[in-house]
């Protein structure tokens, strides 16, 4: 991950009125990235966005995309960046391929490139076979799907979407996320806002929590699941017959393991990686049982519900 | 700005509402024709003047063709703006479009240009048909100043329609909800092409009262009251426009007899067209000064309005 920065706020604040919605604003995107944005509803995620893409003015404060400023010159930053809104909408009457087309003329795109764009999005997001419906009789997901393709079409050095997964079905969120996965490589910083935490957590490198338009901490996925769980990455379970403390010292000292508690039969044990190998040979050559194991992986859910019980 | 003219007006042109609007100018300008072969023979109308005869002829009861059109212009120019803006904020679009390089001001232009030409595109439709139909009718070629007073009155018709989408797309900028902007300004519609005509002498008859032995002044003021009220409604100045473009003749146009006091003494002899112009120079200017408003008005809204979707 190359370090460039190619978001950046500085103090931006907004209200709505009298309301601060978004207050100081500090945000740090690298490019090629794919950076999420989370905070419960009405933290100010969507007026943050409106903000970087010049379509609702600051109260005060700054940001910079691409190295222009929204405010001053939008056209320039609109050029950059593709925009998926929440609430994302399509003409009725057109199809699909009427209306990427629309936005690849709005967009100043040669005809032939627009046609080749846009079979290759279509193909992308799934909706090859319905491209010459009319959009109005699409399901919610297929213009959640047509909303992605339309923010890509131009080819955005930053593609902003706005809870892209909303209403799709498991298998339409998987085949999304790949797509946006692999956005980063293509020369796409991504711009995500979701509250599904677990997909936030798959294609994410790194997150900002916001609540009530602060920005409650910012930092890389591994930065945060550390310092979430204070102790390690990994937290792993093993249950065995009566522990001693003579059993946990053992385990204590094994290599990478940061904190260890016992639960009646079961020994909680946080480490830096997965130490299952190790610990089941120190519980067996102990001479205790060991009855089973189980990892757990941090997830994004104690991150956020840590920074949030914190607020 | 040209792609989104583009994109508006084949939208206007593949939607149900043009077909409708279509077929309504097409009864127009039928029931227009027929007006005129009903009663054409019965008017005396001055030499050189008998082509307009076709437009301004009203039959038994069928109106005549302005007075058709001056009831459908509004119609169109209303339906063509009502819902411009708050239809594609409610269907999403809008936000989506101003997220293009775009300037903000091209969305409205656009839209404001795409139907200024389908308004054209109707109210040159109707008036040709009859054009065409009307030759073949009574025979009579048009003169050329005929020609050209019907073009002037052509492009005095664009501009009334153009007043009536300006302010139906001011009320889809300023209200979020189609219905609300689509009732407002059909009531003002009614307003201004009913019921001012309705207070109007009320109104007048109250604040300069007449009665059995009334002055001439009295008289005079009372009815200049009377106008000046009624021209607070653009219908008003249209029709007032149309009589003088069309009607060129003195005799029997009581607009252009209030209009100069002296008219009643005039010899009934028809205007020259610079004439006429000079007599429906301020009714074009206050038209276009009321478009340009209406226009002017919703753009600023626009332009400075919150894209917030939701």
């Amino acid at each position: 991950m190359s370090e460039e920065i190619i978001i950046e706020t500085h103090d931006l604040t907004k209200n709505y009125d009298g309301v601060t919605v978004v207050d100081h604003l500090n945000l740090r995107v690298a490019k090629n990235e794919t950076f999420g944005l989370l905070g419960p509803n009405g933290a100010g995620k969507t007026t943050t966005i409106l903000m970087l893409m010049g379509l609702t003015e600051p109260a005060s404060g700054s940001a910079q995309v691409c190295g222009f400023s929204p405010t001053r010159e939008p056209t320039k930053v609109k050029r950059l960046v593709g925009y998926m809104p929440e609430k994302v909408g399509f003409y009725e009457n057109l199809t699909p391929r009427e209306n990427l087309k629309f936005i690849a003329q709005l967009n100043n795109i040669s005809d032939a490139e627009s046609h080749s764009r846009t079979e290759q999005l279509l193909e992308a997001v799934g909706l090859s076979d319905v491209a010459d419906l009319k959009v109005g009789k699409f399901s919610r997901g297929m213009k959640q799907r047509l909303g992605i393709a339309d923010a890509l079409i131009k080819k955005p050095k930053v593609a902003i979407l706005d809870e892209p997964t909303a209403g799709l079905d498991p298998e339409g969120i998987n085949q999304i996320l790949d797509l946006i996965a692999g956005l980063p490589q293509m020369g796409t910083t991504v711009v995500m806002c979701s509250h599904r935490l677990y997909e936030v957590q798959r294609v994410c490198h790194s997150i900002g929590i916001l609540s009530k338009g602060k920005t409650v901490v910012q930092g890389s996925l591994d930065q945060l699941g550390k310092q979430a769980l204070a102790e390690g990455r990994y937290r792993i379970e093993a249950e065995t017959i009566q522990p001693t403390p003579q059993l946990i010292d053992i385990i204590k000292g094994i290599q990478g393991v940061a904190k260890v508690e016992t639960r009646d039969n079961l020994l909680l044990i946080s480490a830096d990686s997965d130490l299952r190998a190790e610990i089941s040979k120190a519980v067996v050559q102990s001479n205790f049982p060991l009855i089973q194991m189980r990892i757990q992986e941090f997830s994004l859910d104690d991150i956020y519900m840590k920074y949030f019980h914190e607020v | 700005m040209i792609t989104i003219l583009q994109k508006e007006l084949a939208d206007y042109f593949t939607s149900i509402r043009i077909v409708i609007l279509f077929i309504l100018t097409l009864l127009a300008s039928t029931a227009g024709l027929f007006a005129a072969f009903q009663g054409i023979r019965g008017v005396d109308l001055p030499e050189g003047f008998v082509f307009l005869g076709l437009y301004t002829t009203q039959g038994n009861v069928i109106p005549s063709l302005v007075s058709l059109l001056a009831l459908i212009v509004p119609i169109i120019g209303i339906a063509l703006g009502f819902d411009a803006i708050n239809s594609e904020r409610s269907g999403g679009t809008l936000s989506r479009i101003l997220s293009q390089p775009v300037y903000r001001d091209s969305v409205i232009n656009g839209k404001f240009l795409a139907g200024i030409v389908t308004l054209s595109i109707m109210i040159a439709a109707t008036l040709l048909i009859v054009f065409g139909y009307g030759m073949r009718l009574i025979g009579v070629t048009p003169t050329s100043e005929e020609a050209l007073r019907l073009l002037i009155y052509f492009i005095f018709a664009v501009i009334y329609g153009a007043f009536w989408m300006g302010l139906a797309m001011l009320f889809s900028v300023l209200f979020q909800r189609i219905a609300t902007s689509l009732l407002i300004s059909i009531g003002i519609w009614l307003f201004f092409s009913i019921f001012i005509f309705l207070i109007a002498p009320a109104i007048a008859n109250n604040l300069a009262p007449i009665a059995e032995g009334s002055t001439p002044a009295e008289l005079v003021r009372n009815v200049e009251l009377q106008q000046m009220l009624m021209r607070v409604s653009p219908n008003q100045l249209f029709s007032e426009a149309t009589t003088a473009l069309l009607l060129p003749s003195l005799g029997g146009n009581p607009y252009i007899i209030a209009m100069s006091p002296a008219g009643a003494y005039m010899l009934p002899n028809p205007l020259s067209l610079g004439q006429s112009a000079i007599l429906i120079w301020p009714q074009l200017t206050t038209l276009i000064g009321l478009s340009a408003i209406c226009f002017a008005v919703s753009y600023v809204v626009f332009m400075r309005q919150e894209i917030r979707a939701t």
